[in-house]
């Protein structure tokens, strides 16, 4: 076992998605963790990633973190711009996106995304959350999507309160019948471990472990009977250059704001 | 025709209690002047169809103007949540408020529908989401079968606000307009409305074409207002930057029930633009 890097859990998080983009894959990236680990993807192994924002930003190379879909840093640095309607209907339910990445409030067993409400009832929740935004249909229609979050018992459940953005749905290999062209979301990346959405449209099982944890850390983190890969595995320690990236993209958003 | 107005007088001309309104613009060039003006003039039970209920929202809410949000992402981008959306969905403060969620891609082809003078789109989405059965109860979701091939797919109703209010970068002095950047569906919330009034950074003598513009005709817009800044705290791109700062310090202010009416006393009702 290796001692724990001190760095930020949205670091690690951020490193390993960026490190499973490839060049010239269309990216569906949302505000947040998955600008950061897609800028950081075109900053170092793949410059050609091609990045959409649900705002009808077509292609994009920001100079900074976006603060929102609708950023200048995003809307100045477009190869094109479209109405909302044709991004979702054109591009996305078209079928030309590769990746979706997704940050959210809740993931479950079986790759079920929340992001509407926590707790209650839907009429009388105990949080409500912002909703659904762009991410029911970049799951539905991306070939595969990634969930980025930070691991803890109220963001890592057996089962979601609300599906937002389905995976499995409420059964086992339940997405079958359900006639979306995408396999939804499939890879799970938090700050203790790699999960990947069993072939079978199973469970999430753990795959990789973030540098310095351990098997016995993720099923502690973890309400559901965790299944282990033989043999998962620990990722790569951040390279000084994708920190390097990430302090850069730090320092421009301080600067922004 | 669209006739050049004041913005005060417009908004009393076209809204009454009671009505829909579509406020439209993604983030950029949202109608914040005139959801000022709205929440001074005091019009009720209002319906606000909005894809992304942000600050506007949030104000239009706290201020019991709304009776019923129709939307598909109410957040404060790049902060969390909406305090005052929490508050009133959490708690019914200081009123019921009645949600008719959906996704964007839900709320986009519910635009164009109306705009198309159809009563529904169709897409292929929602299925297996837990957004289906309010939506379903509600009755602006249905799942249809292809007629060609079988395929389920959803039937999203079309969105017909009785009012669209949206902000451009410019108009001509026969108000035809003009706005570009991020266009989101102002131009279908315009064309799905009954009633429709664009509030403009300028007036020009000319529109000088822009890549990626989007016209809207004077035929088909009724009143013009102008409103220079009418989109901040967001932008109108070539004309003003987004106050990041602003988006941050409301999450304070629209945390607490009092400090948000002092705020919108002093900084909306005393007539002053925030």
């Amino acid at each position: 076992m290796s001692e724990a890097p001190d760095i930020p859990a949205d670091d690690l998080i951020a490193i390993a998605v960026a490190r499973t983009l490839r060049d010239r894959e269309v990216a569906f990236v949302g505000i947040g963790l998955p600008s950061t680990a897609a800028i950081l993807a075109r900053r170092t192994h793949c410059p050609n990633l091609v990045l959409v924002y649900e705002s009808g930003v077509l292609e994009t190379d920001p100079p900074r973190l976006p603060l929102s879909v609708a950023d200048g840093a995003l809307a100045e640095h477009a190869l094109a711009l479209v109405p909302v309607p044709e991004m979702f209907n054109y591009w996305l339910a078209g079928g030309h996106v590769d990746v979706g990445l997704l940050g959210a409030a809740q993931v479950d067993r079986l790759g079920n995304v929340g992001s509407t409400v926590v707790g209650g009832t839907y009429g009388r929740p105990k949080v409500r959350l912002p909703g659904a935004g762009g991410a029911p249909e970049i799951g539905a229609a991306a070939r595969h999507t990634t969930v980025m979050i930070r691991q803890n018992a109220r963001s890592f459940v057996s089962d979601v309160d609300f599906i937002t953005t389905v995976g499995q749905g409420r059964a086992p290999g339940g997405r079958s019948s359900l006639g979306l062209p995408g396999a939804g979301p499939d890879l799970v990346v938090t700050d203790i471990g790699v999960y990947e959405a069993a072939a079978d449209g199973g469970e999430l099982q753990l795959t990789a472990l973030q540098p310095g944890r351990t098997v016995a850390e993720a099923r502690e983190a973890t309400p559901w009977d965790l299944s282990v890969v033989p043999d998962p595995g620990e990722l790569r320690p951040p390279t000084a250059e994708e920190l390097a990236v990430l302090a850069e993209l730090a320092a421009g958003e301080a600067g922004a704001a | 025709m669209a006739e050049l107005v004041e913005l005060s007088a417009a908004i009393e001309e076209l809204v009454a209690d009671g009505d829909s309104l579509a406020l439209e613009g993604f983030s950029h060039l949202a109608p914040f002047a005139a959801g000022h003006e709205l929440i001074r003039q005091g019009q009720t039970d209002l319906t606000l169809i909005r894809m992304v209920p942000d600050l506007i929202a949030d104000q239009l809410i706290g201020t019991g103007r709304l009776k019923k949000l129709v939307y598909s992402w109410a957040g404060n981008p790049g902060v969390g949540s909406l305090h005052r959306f929490r508050d009133a969905v959490e708690h019914d403060w200081p009123r019921p408020l009645e949600l008719e969620e959906h996704s964007h891609a839900g709320m986009a082809n519910r635009f164009v529908a109306g705009a198309s003078g159809l009563p529904f789109a169709v897409m292929r989405g929602y299925v297996g989401t837990d957004l289906v059965g309010p939506a379903e109860a509600g009755g602006t979701l249905a799942f249809v079968d292809c007629p060609f091939t079988g395929e389920k797919l959803a039937a999203v109703r079309a969105v017909e606000p009785d009012v669209a209010i949206v902000h451009a970068q410019r108009a001509d002095r026969e108000g035809n307009v003009q706005l570009w950047g991020i266009v989101g569906v102002q131009k279908e919330a315009v064309l799905a409305a009954k009633r429709s009034l664009v509030t403009v950074e300028e007036v020009v003598d000319e529109l000088e074409p822009v890549p990626g513009a989007v016209v809207l005709p004077s035929w088909v817009v009724d009143r013009v207002a102008v409103a220079p800044g009418g989109a901040h705290p967001t932008y109108a791109q070539d004309y003003s930057r987004r106050d990041d700062a602003y988006f941050v310090a409301w999450d304070k202010i629209a945390r607490d029930r009092d400090t948000f009416t002092t705020w919108i006393e002093e900084n909306v009702m005393r007539g002053g633009e925030a």
